[in-house]
């Protein structure tokens, strides 16, 4: 329900006549809540921040959250949320942040009030802290996603096994996601190395079924299509059997028992001198 | 005879997973061999895939199996989705109508020692499989 226009300009200037006061109790009320984990000074900015952004609102003849008016105040509670999601809050100490500007105002009004404008008011405040809670819950989301992101990714490094050679080691279960991940990952590595060998290492992966060897086939066909040859390692017995039953063919494509075999079967193609052989020229 | 069958809905991605992981506990209990436990999980992988992918999700069954000779597991994979038109097409090598490799289906024939399917047009799948421990 919006306020009335009247509502809204009485507010604007309560807001702005106890503004000491209120902010003084607003921030004790949030400070008792997080329980010491803002210092005190930061948290006298923040809602010394809000209360402007609210009283500005207000004045600026707001009388739902979702006004053009209140556009400033919006910005502010996502920041907060922003903040508070990302030092590790809950949501309840994230929304309370704003509830407990009611608390300040009703305090700091004292019998000032009236009832009828206090409804209205704190059913503002309530959209209010509704909004923050829901970008706060956002934050965390894209936050978790980022996190996985970063999973994926450490999960499955690029290295630079020799020179002219790649290497990608894969580890547990390559899903599509991770398919995709990996695929991008080897080829930038290619163009960045310009190296005409990768090594796709699948001792790591316990199972290789037609959706794992077809995102294998597709990473092979790329890095070729860049120039690059491509062998496969660490395809132990079983794995083996088990590519041989359900009639994976992977044409010519080299594939090797180790990783060490791998490298050689390249240093042998390239002319180069395996690791691990003696050095006696330069 | 049978005990203690496991059950499983197969509704994302990380359930496919969840059953691979699932058969290969089942697989090492009963003592299949490393071989046959790839080739089981493998197999399985398979076929909940499909479950999900063109079965439009479904439910898989994982029951430790006895005879008076040996043990062995059974999966059933069932889903209620549009069931298979030409059997004989889809156990085809290389027949696909999912841009996949079309090795899915005939591929689990081959890995496992017992495999029967049930299929009904607009009904849906429900494949058995079995692997006798050696
Ligand atoms: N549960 C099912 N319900 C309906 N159709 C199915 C089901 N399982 C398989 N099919 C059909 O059979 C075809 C062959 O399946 P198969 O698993 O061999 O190949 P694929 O899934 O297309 O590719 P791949 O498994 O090699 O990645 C599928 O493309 C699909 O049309
Ligand atoms: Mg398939």
């Amino acid at each position: 329900m919006p306020l009335s226009p009247d509502e809204a300009g009485r507010f604007a200037d309560l807001l702005s006549g106890h503004a000491e006061p209120m902010v003084a109790r607003w921030t004790e009320l949030v400070a008792a809540n997080l329980r010491g984990r803002l210092s005190s000074a930061e948290l006298g900015r923040q809602t010394a921040d809000l209360q402007r952004a609210f009283q500005q609102a207000f004045a600026a003849g707001a009388t739902d959250l979702g006004d053009e008016a209140a556009a400033e105040l919006r910005a502010q509670l996502t920041e907060l949320s922003n903040h508070r999601a990302r030092q590790g809050f809950t949501a309840t100490e994230t929304a309370v942040s704003v509830y407990a500007l009611k608390d300040a105002a009703l305090e700091a009004l004292g019998d000032a009030a009236n009832l009828k404008d206090y409804v209205a008011f704190s059913g503002f405040v309530d959209r209010a802290a509704l909004f923050t809670f829901d970008s706060y819950v956002r934050v965390r989301e894209s936050l978790i996603a980022d996190q996985a992101e970063q999973l994926l990714e450490l999960s499955t490094p690029v290295v630079k096994l020799w020179e002219g050679v790649v290497a990608v080691p894969l580890v547990g279960t390559l899903d599509s996601a991770r398919a995709q991940v990996v695929m991008e990952r080897l080829l930038q590595t290619l163009v960045d190395t310009g190296s005409p060998y990768a090594i796709i290492d699948i001792t790591g992966v316990p199972a290789v079924d037609t959706q794992v060897a077809q995102h294998i086939l597709k990473t092979v066909v790329a890095a070729r299509l860049m120039g690059a040859d491509c062998i496969i390692s660490g395809i132990r017995p079983q794995i083996a059997q088990t590519i041989v039953a359900l009639g994976i063919e992977f044409g010519d494509i080299a594939t090797k028992a180790s990783l060490a075999d791998a490298l050689r079967h390249v240093l042998h193609k390239t002319g180069q001198r395996s690791p691990g052989a003696k050095r006696t020229e330069r | 005879m049978n005990e203690e069958s496991q059950r499983l809905p197969v509704v994302t991605d990380q359930d496919v997973v969840r059953v691979r992981q699932l058969v290969r506990t089942v697989a090492v209990a009963v003592k299949l061999s490393l071989v046959d436990q790839t080739k089981l999980v493998t197999a399985a992988s398979e076929l909940a895939r499909n479950t999900l992918v063109y079965g439009g999700g479904g439910e898989v069954e994982v029951t430790r199996v006895h005879n008076e000779r040996r043990g062995g597991i059974r999966i059933v994979f069932a889903d209620q989705g549009p069931g298979i038109v030409d059997l004989q097409l889809a156990l085809t090598d290389g027949y696909t109508t999912g841009g996949g490799l079309g090795l899915g289906l005939s591929g689990a024939r081959r890995l496992v020692d017992e495999f029967e399917i049930d299929t009904e047009v607009g009904k849906g799948t429900t494949i058995t499989v079995v692997k006798w421990c050696r």
